[in-house]
This record gives structure tokens, sequence and C-alpha cells, in this order.
């Protein structure tokens, strides 16, 4: 639709026309400011934990291990030195060979929401995909954090 | 001229003084937006409503996606 728009307005003798290709998806994605009357619903990105513990590739399971914090519970989040998502590592990968690299015991595709995901729509994409906890990424994979199941009852 | 840019691009060329045009219907429009931008769906783009348009300053079109 926008290559259209744009190639019209070049038509018409407009003279500098830019194209915006992946458009207000990839905008929101971002976490970049929105406007409308839609523009105030609450997003993912407004109630991820954002303190996710993380660790790198090249670390190994006993040093992650040893910085676990509270009740070690807590997943660690694999990233690279620009906070894009490698992997996830729950508690239970934790528990083997201090010297296993976390590559190794790391979950490579982790369930990730983009930012303007609505709150409203996560509940039935959990209970789905049968998860309890989910990323929250940019368009460019780079970690905001980390979307919990609402515990019920 | 034609140049697909990136989100980055939109940010400093709005800075600059580019208008944001964005073409998707008028409901889409007033749901959500980029701020600053103005609302010229693309079923109604003709020569007369395109005359809200400067032809002096960049001008970027974006839709949803890919699209």
């Amino acid at each position: 639709m926008s290559a259209r728009a744009a190639a019209r307005l070049v038509s018409l003798g407009f003279p500098n026309v830019y194209r915006y290709q992946a458009g207000r998806a990839d905008w929101f994605a971002a976490g970049f400011p929105r406007e409308g009357t839609e523009a105030g619903m609450p997003r993912v990105a407004d109630v991820a934990q954002r303190d996710v513990p993380t660790c790198r590739l090249d670390e190994r399971v006993g040093d992650v291990r040893d910085r676990r914090p509270g009740a070690g519970s807590e997943p660690f989040v694999v990233v690279d030195g620009n906070r894009v998502v490698l992997g996830l590592v729950d508690a239970e990968a934790l528990t083997g060979d201090p010297t296993t690299p976390v590559e190794r015991v790391m979950q490579p595709d982790p369930v990730s929401f983009r930012p303007d995901v609505r709150i409203g729509e996560t509940p039935q994409y959990f209970k789905k995909h049968g998860v309890r906890h989910t990323l929250v990424t940019t368009s460019d994979g780079v970690l905001v954090g980390l979307l919990r199941l609402p515990k019920t009852g | 001229m034609l140049t697909v840019i990136d989100r980055h691009d939109v940010r400093r060329l709005v800075e600059q003084g580019a208008q944001l045009v964005d073409v998707m219907s008028a409901r889409e429009y007033d749901a959500e937006h980029i701020p600053r931008a103005i609302s010229l769906p693309l079923k109604t783009l003709s020569r007369e409503t395109a005359e809200r348009i400067d032809p002096r300053r960049a001008i970027i079109v974006y839709c949803h996606d890919y699209q």
C-alpha cells in the first residue's frame, strides 16, 4: 500500500518521497511513541519485568548458577553484547555439570512478544502455548523484559 | 526519488522537517498512528487531496507493514 501511495505522490510531482516500508507495526514494536484513540491501551512492555537476570553464551553453568537471585527459580536470558536475545536458561537447566557452557543447555527459541502487544491478548496465548512466561523483545530482537502468566486463585 | 528507509531514518528525517503521511484508512489512523503523521488514505489520494502536502519538504509514506 505504501509503495503505491509513494509512487502516486511521485507521479503527482513530489520530488522527495521516502517509503517507510516496515510501517507502523515496526515503529510500535520498537516501543516508539504512538498517538490515537487506542494509543493508551496497556501493552506488554508496560508490565514486563525489566530487571531480568542475563548471562552470556560463553559462560559456564556453574558461574550462572552461583549468581541466581532469590529462590533460584528465575530464568536467565542469554544475550549478546547488544542485548539481543540468543536463548533462555531455566532453573532446571542450571542443575547440571557446572563446567557445561550455557550454549549447550539453553533453549534457543524462546517464545517472545513484541512490546506493543495488548495485555488483553496475552492470556489466550499463554494458554495456547502452555507457557508460564515469555520474553518481550523489540523487532530487532533486543531484550525488553520478561512477562509472566499472572497467578490465579 | 523514492527510497526505502528504516525507523531510525524516519526519526532523523522528521526532526529535519520531513512530513509523515499515513496512507491507511481514516479509521485505522484515528486508532493509532505515528506522532506528527497526517492522514491521507490511499483510497482518497488524488491531486486535490495531496494539496495538503508541502512539496518543498521531504515526504515519508507508511502503512501498517510490508504491504
